[in-house]
Formats: C-alpha cells, sequence, structure tokens
C-alpha cells in the first residue's frame, strides 16, 4: 500500500508494487481524546468495517509533534480528537489533507466553520465550553464564598486556591488566554490574567489537570473546559461546575486527514464514519461530555447546556494561527509569566 | 590464531564474513519489509524478482537501483586474500580497502538517495533529478555493510593495530560504529536545530537569544521571583547527588559491615524503588503528603493547623528522586565496599590501627571510586529525570521537563529544546570530568590474582549509630511509601471511597478461558506483553554492549581512548526527551527507518542503558588485577578467551547488575518511551502516563504494583541464573555458606 500511494503512477515500480498491494486493510490511528473514548472509537470502527486499526493515544500537542517529525515520511493516515488549534496549526503548515464528507450536511453550523477556515484540512467532531469547577469540601474547608464570575477568582481570598495550564504547554490554557483577550479586550484581558496569577498555586503542564488536582482535593478551583469538570463530578469527586457569568470560549474538538497518508481510503472512511451518529453517540459510554457535531447525535443530561451558557463568537482563523498565538504567548511570557506570586 | 598466522590457510574468521557480505548482496532483501522485521510473508511473496523484497543482485539484475551495483567491486575483492600470508603487505592492504570503500559507498548512498530521489540539491544539480527513490535499509544492507565493518578491521588488524589482535580491533570498531550510529547521528542530528531559524536558514543569532533566555538563566528566586530551570536543575541534582550517595554507602555499611540481622530485607527493600514505574512515587507521595493526603490531614487536626500544598515543587522532587535514586547508589556502592580487599584493612589492623582510623584511612579512601560513581549517578540520573518533576514539580521548572514541554509544547520550538539540551549536557559532562579529576590516576586494585582472604571489619561504633538510624529510617519511611502503593491500588476512588476492591486488576488484567485457549480482554495486557518482549531483548544485549566496552576501556590501550570512552558516556548524560525526539528525527527516513518500530524502542533501551553497563564493568575491573589477563596471556590465551574465561567470571557481579538494571530500566523508563511507542508497540509506562491523565490513579497504581512484582520476580531469576556471587573469601558468620 505504501508504494500505491506514495509512488508517482505509471512509473515501473509502480506496476510492479501494485502486485504485492495485497496486504488486509487497516489504518493507522492517532487520537488525543481520552485513553478510553480512542479505544472505543478504534474497536468500534473495526466491528463496522473490518478494517484494522492500529491506536496512539497521545495528546494533541505530542500528536502534532509527531506529524511534524514524521512529515517527510508520513506514518499515520487520521488524527481524531483533541482541541482544534493543533488540527489548524497543521493545515495552516499543510500537514493535513483536504477532503470533504459526504456527511457534511448532518453537521452543526459550528463545525462546518471549522473545517472551512481551514480550507477544509479539518472538521469539527464535538465542541466544549471553558469555565472552571471547585472542589465543595475545600471551598467550605476554607470558608470561601463560591465564586460564578471570571472576574471573582481575582479576589484576594482566592490566593494559592486557583490552578490553570501554562498556556505554552496546554490548548485549553491558551484557549483561556485567547478568550479573555476576547472577552476583555486585550489590555484587560492581560490585566486580568495578571490579577489571576497573584492567585495561582501552579500552572499545570496539562489542560485537564487543574480540575483532577480539584477533584482529589490537592487544589481548590481549576479553570478547564466544563465537560471535563462534569466527568469529574460524575466519577463521584465532590465537584462543582461554574460556566462565568461574563460569557465564555470554547474549543472545537477536530479530526483531520495526515497529508501522505499511506491508507488514505481507509482514512476517508473512518473520516466519514466518525461523523455519523453511531460513531458519536459512543461518547456517552465514556463519560465524553462534550457536544457532538452531527445534529443526531444524543447529547447526555449531564453535559452542560449549550443554549445556558454566554459563548462569545470566538475568531478560530485569528487566535488558531500561529502568528497570533505566538504573539500572546510571548507576550504572556514577558508579561505575566514573570511577576512574583 | 597463533598458528593460523603463520599457516597457508586464511583464519575462519575472515571466510565467515566474505561469505556473509555475498550472502546479504545475494540472498536477503535488500530494503527493509514495510511489514515488520519478523514478518517471513516475503519468502512466498515474489522473492526474489519482486523489487520490495529482492536481494540487491536480483535488483541489478533487473536493471533497477544501479547505484548498488559498484558494491560488487568491495565484495569482489577480498576473494584476493584467501590463500594470502597474514604478514603479506597486500593482506591488510586488500581488506582495509574493500571495506572502507564497500562501507562508504554504502553510508554515501544512503545518505543521498532517499525517498524523494536525491537528498541533496546539489547532486540533483549535479545530475539531474534522479527518477528513483530507495527505502530504509533492511536486512540484506545491513549484514553487508557489517560485513564491511569487519573486513575492514581485520584488515586494521593484520597491520599491526593492538598487536594484531582481530577480537579487540573488531569490537572497537563495531563500538564506534554503533555508538556513531545511534547516538552521535541522531543527537548532531538535534543539535543542528539550535542553529535554526524559523524559515529554516541557519544563524548563531537565533542560538544565542535562546541560550541567555530569563527564564533559564533567571536569578529571581533570591528576591522571591522564580529562578531559570538552568539554576534549579543543577541545585537539585547536587543535593539528590550527596543524599543519595550518602543513604547508598549507609545501607551499604550496613549490609556488609554491621551485625544487623535483617541484612536480606535491607537489600530487597533498597531494590524496591528501582523495579517501580515512573510517577508511581508521586502518586504515592501526593497520597500521604499532599493537600488531601493522609499524613498530611492527620498532622492538620492534630495541630490545628492549615493544610498546605509544600509537597509541589523542590521540596516533593527531592524527596521522591532521593527515594528513586538511593537504591542505585547502593547497587554501585555494595560492590564497591564488598570489593574492598579485607587484607588491607587486616594489614591496618595488625598495625595496631584503631577501628575507626582503618575505616577513615583505609576503607573508606578505597571506597573512592564507587563514592564518585554513585554522586555521579544519582547527579545524572536527577538532571535527567522526568516523571517526578512532571507530577512533583509544580512551579519549580527543571530543565528535563522544560525540554519536553519545549517540543510537545505549544510553541514547538525544537531549537530551544536543542539549547536546553546543551546545558543539560554541560552540566552532567562537567560532573563526569570533575569525578574524574578528583580520582586522578591512583590505583584502587585491590583483588588480585594473589591469595585474598578475610573478613571485612565491623564499623566502628560511632560511626554504625547513626549509620543504622538514617539507614532503618529511610528504610520505613520506604516501606511506608510502598504500603501506600498496595493500598492505592485495592481502593476504589482514592479519599472519596475508601472501600477496598479488586476492580482495577480487573479492568487491566482480566483474562477468559474459551475453546480456543485463553483470551487476554483486560485493558493492560497488549501494553504489558509488549514491554516484556522489548525489555527481554535488549537487557542481554545493553549489558554485552556495556561490558565489552569496559573491557576496551580498562584492559586496552588504543588511539582516542578518551574520545571513545566520552563517547560511550555520552548518551547517558543526554535526557530521554531529547534522545525521543532526535530519534524521531534521525531515523524516520531512509537510511535507517525505524520510526514506529518495536526494534528503535529496543535500540534506544541499549544506547540509553549501556553507559550503566559500562560504568559497572569499569567499576569491577579496575579492582581486578591486570596480572590475572598478563598470565591468561603468557600461558598462550587469545585476548577473546581471556575475555571469556577469566575476566567474565569476574564480572558475575557486573554482569548481573547489568542485566538486571537494564531489564528493569527497560520496563521502567518513560522520557524517551513517550516519543517512541506507536500503536503497534505501545509500552506498559506510557500506558500508566494515560491512565494517570485521566485521573484513574486505581488502574495506574494496580498496573504499577503489577509490574513492580513482575520485575521483582525477574530480578529473583536472574539472581538464580548467574548464581549468587562469592569472592573467594571467608564468611564473617559460620551460619553463612562459605566458598
Amino acid at each position: 500500500m505504501k508504494k500505491l500511494t506514495l509512488t508517482l503512477a505509471g512509473s515501473l515500480i509502480a506496476l510492479s508494487a501494485s502486485v504485492t498491494a495485497s496486504y488486509a486493510d487497516k489504518l493507522t490511528f492517532y487520537c488525543s481524546a481520552q485513553e478510553d473514548w480512542c479505544q472505543l472509537m478504534a474497536r468500534s470502527f473495526e466491528d463496522a468495517t473490518g478494517i484494522d486499526v492500529n491506536m496512539t493515544r497521545k495528546s494533541s500537542g505530542e500528536t502534532f509533534a509527531q506529524i511534524r517529525a514524521e512529515a517527510s515520511n508520513p506514518k499515520g493516515d487520521v488524527w481524531w480528537g483533541g482541541t482544534g488549534d493543533p488540527h489548524l496549526q497543521a493545515a495552516e503548515e499543510g500537514l493535513t489533507a483536504e477532503y470533504i464528507s459526504p456527511m457534511r450536511d448532518q453537521l452543526h453550523d459550528w463545525a462546518i466553520n471549522q473545517a472551512e477556515s481551514a480550507g477544509n484540512r479539518t472538521i469539527g467532531i464535538y465542541s466544549g465550553a471553558l469555565g472552571y469547577g471547585y472542589n465543595t469540601d475545600l471551598l467550605a474547608a476554607n470558608n470561601l464564598p463560591e465564586p460564578s464570575c471570571w472576574k471573582d477568582l481575582l479576589k484576594p481570598e482566592y490566593k494559592g486556591h486557583v490552578q490553570m495550564a501554562n498556556p505554552n504547554s496546554s490548548g485549553t490554557a491558551y484557549t483561556t488566554l485567547a478568550s479573555m483577550v476576547q472577552i476583555f479586550g486585550e489590555d484587560e484581558g492581560f490585566d486580568f490574567m495578571k490579577g489571576l496569577h497573584a492567585n495561582i498555586n501552579q500552572y499545570t503542564k496539562s489542560g485537564s489537570a487543574p480540575i483532577k488536582a480539584a477533584g482529589r482535593g490537592e487544589n481548590t478551583i481549576g479553570i478547564v473546559f466544563m465537560h471535563d469538570a462534569v466527568a469529574q463530578a460524575v466519577a463521584g469527586f465532590p465537584v462543582k461546575v461554574v460556566a462565568p457569568c461574563e460569557g465564555t470560549g470554547y474549543e472545537i474538538g477536530s479530526m483531520s486527514i495526515i497529508d501522505g497518508a499511506r491508507n488514505m481510503d481507509e482514512a476517508k472512511q473512518f473520516y466519514d464514519w466518525a461523523l455519523s451518529t453511531d460513531a458519536q453517540n459512543l461518547a456517552l459510554q465514556v463519560n465524553a461530555f462534550q457536544v457532538p457535531s452531527n445534529k443526531g447525535a444524543e447529547t447526555s443530561d449531564k453535559a452542560p447546556d449549550m443554549s445556558t451558557i454566554k459563548l462569545i463568537d470566538y475568531d478560530f482563523v485569528k487566535y488558531g494561527s500561529s502568528d497570533e498565538r505566538k504573539r500572546l504567548l510571548q507576550k504572556w511570557d514577558e508579561e505575566v509569566s514573570v511577576l512574583p506570586q | 590464531m597463533r598458528l593460523s598466522s603463520t599457516e597457508k590457510t586464511t583464519h575462519p574468521v575472515l571466510i565467515f564474513w566474505i561469505i556473509a557480505g555475498w550472502v546479504g548482496f545475494c540472498l536477503l532483501p535488500w530494503y527493509m519489509l514495510e511489514d515488520g522485521f519478523w514478518s517471513f510473508g516475503w519468502l512466498t511473496d515474489g522473492y526474489p524478482f519482486d523489487t520490495d523484497y529482492a536481494p540487491a543482485a536480483f535488483l541489478i539484475g533487473q536493471s533497477e537501483k544501479l547505484w548498488l551495483a559498484p558494491l560488487v567491486i568491495p565484495l569482489a575483492l577480498p576473494l584476493l586474500v584467501l590463500g594470502r600470508l597474514k604478514s603479506d603487505p597486500l593482506y591488510a592492504r586488500i581488506l582495509i580497502l574493500s571495506g572502507a570503500l564497500g562501507f562508504g559507498w554504502l553510508i554515501a548512498q544512503g545518505f543521498g538517495i532517499g525517498i524523494r530521489g536525491f537528498t541533496y540539491d546539489w547532486l540533483k544539480v549535479l545530475f539531474g533529478e534522479l527518477g528513483d527513490r530507495q527505502y530504509g535499509m533492511g536486512y540484506g544492507a545491513m549484514i553487508c555493510a557489517t560485513a564491511f565493518l569487519f573486513l575492514f578491521t581485520q584488515g586494521i588488524a593484520a597491520r599491526g593495530a593492538v598487536n594484531g589482535d582481530v577480537f579487540v580491533v573488531s569490537a572497537i570498531g563495531g563500538v564506534i560504529v554503533i555508538v556513531t550510529t545511534f547516538v552521535f547521528f541522531p543527537i548532531a542530528k538535534m543539535l543542528f536545530a539550535a542553529f535554526v531559524t524559523e524559515d529554516g536558514a541557519y544563524s548563531i543569532a537565533v542560538f544565542f537569544a535562546k541560550f541567555f533566555d530569563d527564564r533559564l538563566w533567571g536569578l529571581g528566586c533570591l528576591w522571591g521571583a522564580r529562578c531559570g530551570a538552568a539554576w534549579n536543575s543543577l541545585f537539585l541534582a547536587i543535593c539528590v547527588g550527596f543524599l543519595t550517595t550518602a543513604l547508598g554507602l549507609a545501607f551499604a555499611l550496613v549490609v556488609t559491615r554491621s551485625g544487623f540481622r535483617y541484612k536480606r530485607a535491607i537489600r530487597a527493600l533498597t531494590v524496591l524503588p528501582i523495579i517501580t514505574p515512573p510517577f508511581v512515587i508521586g502518586l504515592a507521595l501526593i497520597l500521604l503528603f499532599g493537600l488531601s493526603g493522609s499524613i498530611t490531614v492527620f498532622m492538620a487536626d492534630l495541630f490545628g493547623v492549615q493544610p498546605t500544598r509544600w509537597l509541589y515543587g523542590m521540596p516533593g522532587v527531592l524527596i521522591a528522586q532521593t527515594l528513586a535514586f538511593t537504591p542505585i547508589a547502593f547497587l554501585v556502592l555494595i560492590g564497591v565496599v564488598e570489593g574492598v580487599s579485607p587484607s588491607m584493612e587486616e594489614a591496618a589492623q595488625t598495625l595496631r590501627a584503631n577501628k575507626w582510623q582503618v575505616f577513615r584511612t583505609v576503607s573508606l579512601p578505597l571506597m573512592r571510586p564507587g563514592l564518585a560513581n554513585a554522586f555521579l549517578l544519582g547527579f545524572i540520573e536527577s538532571m535527567a529525570d522526568f516523571g517526578n518533576p512532571l507530577v512533583l514539580g509544580g512551579n519549580f521548572d527543571v530543565l528535563s521537563t522544560e525540554i519536553f514541554f519545549a517540543i510537545v509544547g505549544a510553541q514547538y520550538d525544537q531549537g530551544r529544546a536543542a539549547v536546553l539540551a546543551m546545558v543539560l549536557l554541560f552540566f552532567t559532562l562537567s560532573a563526569f570530568y570533575a569525578q574524574r579529576a578528583w580520582l586522578g590516576k591512583k590505583s584502587y586494585t585491590t583483588v588480585s590474582g594473589k591469595g585474598d582472604a578475610g573478613v571485612h571489619p565491623l564499623m566502628p561504633t560511632g560511626l554504625a549509630i547513626p549509620v543504622m538510624i538514617v539507614a532503618l529510617t529511610w528504610a520505613l519511611f520506604t516501606a511506608l511509601v510502598y504500603a501506600m502503593i498496595i493500598y492505592g491500588s485495592v481502593v476504589e476512588l482514592w479519599g472519596v471511597n475508601n472501600s477496598l476492591t479488586f476492580k482495577h486488576y480487573v479492568t487491566a488484567f482480566s483474562v477468559r478461558f474459551e475453546e480456543e485457549g485463553i483470551r487476554w480482554t483486560g485493558a493492560a495486557w497488549d501494553s504489558f506483553w509488549t514491554t516484556i518482549t522489548i525489555a527481554a531483548i535488549a537487557a542481554p544485549l545493553t549489558a554485552a554492549v556495556g561490558l565489552v566496552t569496559a573491557y576496551l576501556l580498562t584492559r586496552q590501550s588504543f588511539a582516542g581512548k578518551d574520545a571513545f570512552e566520552f563517547g560511550t558516556m555520552l548518551s547517558f548524560a543526554i535526557p530521554g526527551t531529547v534522545i525521543g525526539v532526535s530519534y524521531i528525527l534521525a531515523f524516520n527516513v531512509p537510511p535507517i527507518e525505524i520510526t514506529g518500530t518495536g526494534i528503535i524502542l529496543v535500540i534506544s533501551f541499549i544506547f540509553r542503558n549501556m553507559p550503566v553497563g559500562v560504568r559497572a564493568g569499569i567499576a569491577s575491573m579496575s579492582q581486578l588485577d591486570k596480572s590475572l589477563d598478563e598470565s591468561s596471556l603468557t600461558l598462550g590465551a587469545n585476548s577473546w578467551q581471556t575475555f571469556r574465561r577469566v575476566i567474565l567470571p569476574l564480572l558475575r557481579p557486573a554482569i548481573l547488575a547489568a542485566l538486571v538494571y537494564s531489564f528493569v530500566r527497560a520496563m521502567t523508563a518513560i522520557s524517551a518511551v513517550i516519543f517512541l511507542v506507536s500503536a503497534e508497540y505501545d509500552m506498559a509506562t506510557s500506558y500508566i502516563i494515560g491512565r494517570v491523565e485521566n485521573n484513574d490513579y486505581g488502574l495506574a497504581i494496580a498496573y504499577s504494583t503489577t509490574l513492580i512484582f513482575v520485575m521483582l520476580a525477574a530480578v529473583g531469576l536472574l539472581q538464580l541464573l548467574v548464581g549468587r556471587v562469592q569472592i573467594g573469601r571467608r564468611t564473617q558468620h559460620g551460619s553463612e555458606k562459605t566458598t
């Protein structure tokens, strides 16, 4: 198969190689969602099509790094899950391939917008809104008031109780930074980040770590995607989810086909399948509370109701571009992270 | 060999490599098989004419890949040597010429022609577009390359290098080639990235901008802000080096020079942390001392103080690393402390020195190589450690995690990662040289061919009491941490629902018995079997490469030995994260194309862990007197026989240490692995990280506990196989077995 997809048609080699292309169908699947979800997607696709799936789960940043390192000789076929920005960045760098799925008319507008903003090199598969969650036990033990807005987190009594990820290493935290810039404007947004910095006890490396720490009682308030906070509450941890009153940004979990994929046909088959209601309903089996992109897919009653949350008009093209990203991160590094706490 | 050099018949080793070269060229598939190294589907699938599987000779026969044709000349040349005398100058010249030509041409064509035709623009300018391509080297190419290498080394030996010793010259050549390929080449590729600007040009200014970054060298912690990662790493590593060496020495002394009754328990306990997967100690510490940890809450209730997050940062990392690396110091020191010849100490006692004087002026100075090695290992391990700072670091940034996040982070700055790696390398190499300077050229040889029997004196009482207290306290602490790990694996949901359950083990390791046999239904089996297989393949290879290298370094002298030693130790000083990324960059494209396979994991383990084998070998060999080799050589053995029959048996402790260490390291390594795992070859540690990331501590700890028991079994088994180590000596107590 490798030869088939890589070699220029018409050459002698392609002819002789085609004889050997009699392997069982297979697909190398890079997955950036949670482990059990990835497993379930891989096995369900195998059951649905009989194609062998090789799945690797890594965070979206790691997967992006890997795809970039492998660019001259791609090993993966399709990349599913993870926040949309690395997918957009990959599209921008031409690491992923253009594809227009026949399933597209079944999707929500935000999923299609995501695809169109990246020249059809990626597409939305689920979305989740940013917010925060807190450990109710710890909040009570420390006699702290219940926060309900972003600005509440700036109050001095929360000093040492708030955790968020480092925007340099986490897509979630970068979404937070970009959302604050969009909600409050750039200057006031950075003032907010500076005020928050004074209350932060740790910048974690991974995006959902703050709410997990809060669940275990190692931290009080964690700024994360709300569906991550819901998952902790469902798992039995004393976590309450907050949709901040000022409105909030959101992510679009995305999927892309890797440019030069060795199993291009199977990758497209997976792509179409992953956009179907059947595939998207699987999320509920593994406590993934994101909103699916297929209009017909079921949503959980535990999931944050997207209609009650005030969503800002998040500019994915601008804030997903690597230049803007580099600029904001550098500004955050120089103006916020160096301040004493 | 003594005879064959004077007779007319040619040495069988030479014939073997000539045949191997032809077999590689004419019979085996030249290129890498897409289905993997061990698949043999090609035998029935169009071989030998299909271009995917064809040997080089068949490719050329079909007018394909004609750039391989010149290899026929260096393959044919050695045939002229057959029947010639070894002393004939032509013998050496022909072999050197054919080896160098063949090897050189293989490398040149490998780098010059890739999957998109010519790799370099100047080749395109010179010859025009090639219109053809080639993939990574397979069996045939590898065997051909090996044959050329050893033809070359035999030629060098025939010219009289290292007394014409074929074994030694070939070993040196082999080690140089594999270390160059798997250490220097990827690192060079990675370090070039430090000078690359965003649009792909090279520039020194980029390097300096990244090097003089405040996040690297800032001294803010002196006035309340944060310090740079470089200072953090350095300070942490020095603390860990001292603490682990001191604790390791305390344990070694308790085990060898005290009347303590439960020595075996101490031995077992101190080996525990080394067989522990990364993160687990960190997780256990969080469960004990975190904001909601058992001990924290208990203390807060008892004294009415507010619980704090003191664990997250330098203190937590320091405790975790000391727990993790003390056993390494212990493993190094126990050999050395046991190896100090009691004759010396008995001589001092006979000369009326008291116990304290004997210890201070005889025993301790003889342990200096061990102490220096232990410190060096602790220092470097701490510098390169990745798991503990990741879990417990808080806002305490260290170089290894910074490198990781420079690469995987949203910024994806390979250049910054390379610069950080250089700083890290500078620190570790400085420690390496400081250690050498301190040891100097003194002789620490105490085990010689002469009679060597006696009993180690006990420690002086003034020393024994504090040493015992320190060692026992630490041992109890370790036991507590491990008890916590086992408890954590059977708790439903830590801190929320403390009811006992085996569900985590069931999720991970359930099996179903069906008609066609056992079905491994648990979620962890895949990564578990892969890990066992890869660790089992890597361990003996690591030990072999390490010990041969140690033998060359201590027993042979040849030009460029210092550079050779530097090269073999280098991979240890480079953090795994950098190894991981550099391997992806270097081995994703021909001529060596092994990313996504199990081979790359095995290779990364060999070269990550080889320095430990080397150091263990050097430490033991520097205690074996050279008179042993000399007598063997005088009696007519060649260097291979001497190595095999004299050195190796005396090195059993070092072999055991190297085998055990490389096996468990392969099972517990994380930093390089996280970049190199693929869907087919997922390792236990990367699976566990996934669970930890998912807040699924129960499953992560249950899996880790299982691994601990597996490794414990492996260590026990290896100990049985290699045998208990007894250097001919009377023992202290009549109760123990004498030899």
